[in-house]
């Protein structure tokens, strides 16, 4: 019997949450807000499904309200894309070390 | 492009993000992981806009909107203040909640478009998979809504409890399982519709019991049920991408959770379960009126100036007051005199996790001064004075000695042990946790009632 391919993105969900685990618990505690904003910011990576259901039904001229739905979706994902990385590096540009004298 | 390239183009991606995140091991490597982000974001982008090839005239509305979202997120992230930052990070959280509610409704009615069946004919597992995604995202929205009013001041800040509250939750949390259960049986689409609403309501019912100083655990969880939104997203449209980076912020902001537990001694389900602070106002009311010590700045730039070392302990009433720059000034001028100064950072100072080290970033404090708990807690039995500003329940010692309190067994700043402590304060109410302070009546205890950045300018001034 095969398997069911479900599986598979089961083991990559496992498998990233420990790698998620591991990582997270090595950045410093003093990042931990940079953490959050650039966690948000990736986790808008679902902008992907956004895009899919903003273009289906190819080339018609009409949009379904499934459409509006993607393009609302896109809308707020790429909010959160730009402000999320973006404040990141704002806040990680402000980490310094001592200036050695 | 061929599916099979793609996907494992989406796994790049989803490396990068592991990467970004392996960046914030260290401020050295941080900026260089961001930038891994910024790559792997782009990376997924791009290859969904090839995977659909098509580019029809929907294609050019894609690109508006995703101009118009960026140019809104980019100048956010420009204009807002750094002790903006927990409401803004739980707004962005909203976002990504809706976006995922957006994405799994319009999963639900063009299911072709996905693969994943026809519309009443959905795969049973796509069906549970998109219902959790939109579930969880609901939650997530109304919830950093509510965090979002409450951080920002729009909405109280204090506990909003009622009678049979979490009898109430309890029943929407196994009326959400039980619908996702049946929905993905029978295929009625009316219950999709009802799931999504009673995911809103108990994201909003869940967050409005808890209290100010909560609100690192709950921005936390709040990342976390972000993450696995959009991982259930990632199951439903089978991509790499989505489910890698669910498990990452999933997992994330669960440890962040713990960590922000532990700093407060508390269980996440006590957290959650909200109240906290509310329910011991007859103890408050109680509080005897005892002498304390009370000075001015000239009596803590005089103290200061004599000791040989100071360690400066922030919390959130210097973010409320914008000290931050000016209590930099101060560390400056004391350092001109001699003094090793450096600065303690409790777990749960301010609103969300790390919230004092980005103040005192802004502020041009170099990281290497700033510790964490464990790593200075022993360093206050040798040092001359403890400036404490705006901070009060994170140093306060019935932590360690009454097993009532409510605070007992958290983890404590030991500033008892200095020679002397400062407490810049606004006047002697108790903090967050409702109980008095009673290191504020000891005789080595100097309070300087004012405002934190008006205080700290006027003992420049007197070193000066």
């Amino acid at each position: 019997m095969e398997i069911d391919p479900f599986i598979f993105r089961l083991s990559i969900f496992v498998l990233s949450i420990f790698i998620g685990y591991y990582v997270v618990w090595s950045v410093t505690p003093s990042l931990h807000t940079p953490l959050m904003s650039i966690t948000n910011a990736i986790s808008s990576v679902i902008i992907v499904g956004a895009i899919i259901a903003s273009l289906a039904g190819g080339n018609n001229s009409n949009f379904e309200i499934s459409n509006i739905f993607g393009f609302f979706a896109i809308l707020l994902a790429s909010i959160n894309i730009f402000g999320g990385f973006l404040v990141t590096q704002r806040m990680l540009q402000m980490y310094k070390k001592k200036k050695k004298k | 492009m061929s599916p099979n390239f793609a996907a494992f183009l989406y796994l790049t991606s989803g490396i990068l993000f592991i990467l970004a995140l392996r960046g914030l091991s260290s401020p050295e490597t941080s900026r260089q992981g961001n930038l891994f982000g910024i790559l792997g974001m782009t990376i997924a982008i791009i290859v969904t806009f090839l995977t659909i090839g098509s580019f029809s005239k929907g294609f050019i509305y894609v690109v508006i909107f995703l101009l118009i979202g960026g140019m809104i997120g980019s100048i956010i992230a420009f204009k807002i203040s750094m002790t903006a930052m927990p409401q803004l990070v739980a707004g962005f959280h909203s976002l990504v909640g809706l976006s995922a509610v957006l994405v799994a409704i319009s999963a639900f009615l063009k299911p072709d478009v996905f693969n994943l069946g026809t519309v009443g004919n959905i795969k049973t597992a796509s069906l549970i998979e998109m219902s959790l995604g939109a579930s969880i995202g609901a939650i997530t929205f109304s919830g950093s809504v509510i965090a979002f009013l409450k951080l920002q001041g729009i909405m109280s800040g204090s506990p909003i409890v009622f009678k049979g509250q979490h009898i109430l939750n309890g029943l929407i949390g196994i009326l959400i399982a039980a619908s996702i259960v049946y929905l993905g049986m029978s295929q009625i689409p009316q219950l999709f519709w009802i799931l999504i609403l009673i995911s809103f309501l108990v994201g909003f019912l869940l967050i409005i019991p808890i209290g100010g100083a909560d609100m690192p655990v709950v921005i936390s969880m709040l990342n976390s049920y972000s993450g696995w939104a959009a991982a259930g997203i990632g199951f439903t449209l089978e991509n790499t991408a989505l489910i890698i980076t669910g498990a990452l912020v999933g997992s994330s902001g669960a440890i962040l959770s713990y960590i922000m537990c532990k700093g407060m001694n508390r269980s996440f389900f006590n957290v959650i379960l909200g109240g906290f602070g509310a329910t011991d106002d007859t103890d408050s009311i109680n509080i005897e009126k005892r002498p304390v010590k009370s000075g001015n700045a000239e009596d803590a730039a005089f103290l200061m100036k004599n000791a040989s070392s100071v360690i400066v302990v922030p919390g959130y009433g210097m973010a409320v007051a914008q000290a931050q720059h000016v209590l930099r000034e101060m560390v400056d001028s004391l350092k001109k005199n001699g003094i090793k100064v450096s600065y303690a950072i409790h777990p749960v100072a301010g609103r969300m996790p790390g919230h004092m080290n980005v103040l005192l970033a802004e502020a041009n404090v170099p990281y290497d001064e700033v510790f964490e708990l464990d790593d200075i807690n022993n360093d206050f039995a040798n040092t001359d004075v403890a400036f404490v500003i705006g901070a009060n329940d994170v140093t306060n010692p019935v932590a360690k000695t009454d097993p009532q309190s409510p605070i007992y067994g958290m983890p404590i700043l030991d500033v008892e042990k200095c020679k002397s402590v400062l407490f810049v304060k606004r006047s002697l109410s108790p903090g967050y946790a409702g109980i008095d302070n009673e290191l504020f009546y000891r005789d080595n205890t100097l309070m300087l009632f004012a405002d934190a950045k008006k205080m700290t300018e006027n003992i420049v001034k007197k070193l000066n």
